[in-house]
């Protein structure tokens, strides 16, 4: 987290409360950045007003990038590098080749999802990450606000998480 | 999610009637069928009924082109087919045209037969399983068995009468020693493939279906009145028989029903097979009926959630079907047994090749437009997604019980006419007629169902 960024944090101590906190964060104009949660919490995702995540369109991607290489691979090596007769079949023998294209597709899928979803996240190996609030990986659930982004004063930002429920209000 | 909270088990309960209205265009659509069948069967009696011979002829015209550049290919492949299909050339002599007539008739008793026990079968699954979200659509699925009544007595009545058109096992003199039709392998098969026992495991298997189902069904009903879990641990006990012998008779019904008719050939896994097929084509069955009522403004309570999950079966089971059809297909490619490979190449390559559309359009029809159709969440959705992929797959399973009985019975004399068109006419505003006097019967949801909260709160 860059110093200039100016975070607002409401911590719960419930994840009903939380839950229902960002509806009345929300309902008084203020931009809920994201909410910290040591669990996953039903519906919070719809409630925060997150978009739905692009990673299958990915995976529709790294599949079809699977299946083209696997192709590719199976159809160079057998057909044009070093042509071979297996079973007395044709060189380009497409039923065969099917298996092969399936697993290149779940290969490549696999990683590339994984992959992805880690840098996305900021999880590649050596990064560390420090956690706005280090007891949300405990027992505390935490609304962040970027004041930065908000038209709504800091003082009535602070004011808005207290009367949520908010046990603590912290600056970031 | 908080859209539908306010529905609670007390004011759910709603019925379907069944108008005269539609019961008149149901029956208009039988008579159209009883129609098309008439002529149908008039054409066929004339002779070759059109239909096939075009496409035929299409063939020829293509063949013509290839024959040149594949002389010695078509001769290998005409050769292997020719010695290990000589047992139908005897076949051939006793052809009569009403045979496509029967022929027709099995295959739809035997594919709308599938649909009817897919139905128990899937509301046994959720009671083995105890799912929660199928409770609110569970009575679609649970009024299917009913059709069982009218197709089982027609796959017996024509197991009876007209069984050696459709199986050449049945042929007479083929488990004679010294007959001109004796036939070692199917003499060898003889202690399973025969008469009785065919009747009897039919007979059987079948009477439990419907017994299984009536217990549940009654269970179920009593539920509604009465409430109390102690309905519902019935049920699971009842579903879990059911799927202990449902494992057991559709492998079985599989091999006696479809496989027979190509009596020298087998693969193990048929069973699978067939039952993929029925199982796709029952989800495709239920989303349509689901989505007809929720036209007419029932089932309110069904939510895009409840539609996603038979969305995601549908696709599923879309993928296992063609998994399955695959791996049966490559092991026999890859092994290239002649007493094998006879089975596809009758479908590519046999018959002047009337049967090789057919083939592609199936995998096209039941893998690659249901893939592409449902494949994002969004399709899953959104009905009218649901309603083409639906369609396409009923439609595609149709072909493929073509696919599986026709080549065997009918031959070269097959194709789609008429008779085809009429037949499944018939058949298919029957199960309609027959499914929605069943679903009249009962509250749409089943309202003291223990897992009914759950599922009206179904959100994924």
């Amino acid at each position: 987290m860059s110093s200039t960024t100016n975070y607002i944090l409401g911590v719960y101590d419930d994840e009903d409360e939380v839950l229902h906190a960002v509806g009345e964060v929300k309902a008084k104009g203020i931009k809920v950045e994201d909410v910290y949660s040591p669990f996953p919490i039903h519906g919070l995702d719809v409630a925060v007003g997150h978009e739905r995540t692009r990673l299958p369109i990915a995976a529709f991607m790294f599949g079809t990038l699977g299946m083209i290489c696997a192709f590719s691979l199976i159809s160079y090596t057998m057909v044009f590098d070093w042509p071979m007769i297996i079973g007395g079949k044709d060189f380009f023998a497409l039923p065969n080749w099917i298996p092969i294209a399936f697993e290149g597709t779940v290969l490549f899928t696999a990683f590339g999802l994984v992959s992805t979803f880690c840098i996305s996240n900021d999880l590649w190996p050596g990064n560390k990450t420090l956690p706005l609030d280090i007891r949300t990986t405990d027992d505390k659930f935490v609304m962040a606000i970027n004041v930065d982004k908000n038209k709504v004063s800091a003082a009535d930002i602070k004011k808005a998480l207290k009367e949520s429920g908010a046990v603590e209000v912290n600056v970031k | 999610m908080a859209g539908h909270s306010h529905f609670s088990p007390a004011n759910v309960e709603e019925h379907f009637e069944f108008t005269s209205e539609g019961k008149k265009r149901i029956i208009y659509a039988f008579i159209a069928g009883v129609v098309a069948l008439v002529i149908g069967i008039y054409l066929l009696s004339k002779g070759e009924a059109g239909g096939h011979e075009v496409a035929a002829a299409g063939h020829d015209a293509v063949k013509a082109g290839h024959e040149a550049a594949n002389a010695g290919h078509e001769v290998a492949a005409e050769h292997v087919s020719g010695g290990a299909v000589s047992h139908q050339a005897g076949a051939e002599e006793h052809y009569d045209w009403t045979n496509r007539i029967w022929a027709n008739v099995w295959l739809n008793a035997v594919f709308f037969t599938g649909i009817a026990v897919v139905g128990m079968f899937f509301v046994s699954l959720q009671y083995l399983t105890k799912s929660g979200w199928s409770s609110v659509m569970k009575r679609v699925p649970e009024a299917f068995p009913k059709f069982l009544y009218i197709s089982l007595p027609i796959l017996i009545l024509v197991f009876f009468f007209k069984g050696d058109v459709i199986f050449h096992w049945m042929h007479h003199g083929v488990t004679e020693v010294g007959n001109e039709n004796y036939d070692k392998i199917i003499a060898g098969k003889s202690g399973y493939l025969n008469k009785n026992f065919f009747l009897i495991r039919l007979v059987v298997f079948g009477g439990l279906w419907i017994l299984l189902w009536n217990m549940l069904r009654k269970k179920s009903l009593e539920e509604d009145l009465n409430g109390g879990t102690e309905y519902f641990t019935q049920l699971v006990k009842i579903g879990t028989a059911f799927i202990v012998i449902f494992g057991a008779s559709s492998s079985i019904f599989a091999w006696d029903w479809v496989m027979s008719i190509d009596t020298h050939w087998f693969s193990t896994m048929f069973g699978w097979y067939m039952f993929a097929s029925w199982h796709v084509t029952t989800y495709a069955v239920i989303v349509l009926a689901i989505l007809y009522l929720k036209d007419k403004g029932l089932m309110g309570y069904v939510n895009e959630n409840h539609l996603h999950d038979l969305g995601k079966f549908m696709f599923a089971f879309s993928i296992f079907w063609t998994y399955v059809w695959f791996e049966q297909f490559l092991l026999i490619y890859y092994a290239n047994l002649p007493e094998e490979t006879i089975y596809f190449l009758e479908r590519w390559e046999g018959h002047n090749k009337i049967y090789k559309t057919s083939e592609i359009l199936m995998v096209i029809l039941n893998f690659l437009l249901p893939f592409l159709v449902l494949m994002t969440r969004d399709a899953k959705r959104t009905r009218i997604f649901l309603k083409i992929a639906a369609f396409l797959i009923i439609a595609g399973h149709y072909i493929d019980f073509y696919q599986m009985i026709m080549p065997g019975v009918v031959g070269k004399h097959g194709g789609y006419g008429l008779v085809e068109f009429g037949m499944v006419t018939v058949f298919a505003s029957a199960f309609i007629y027959v499914i929605s006097g069943e679903l009249t019967k009962a509250s749409l949801v089943a309202k003291n169902h223990p897992f009914l909260p759950e599922a009206l709160h179904h959100d994924i």
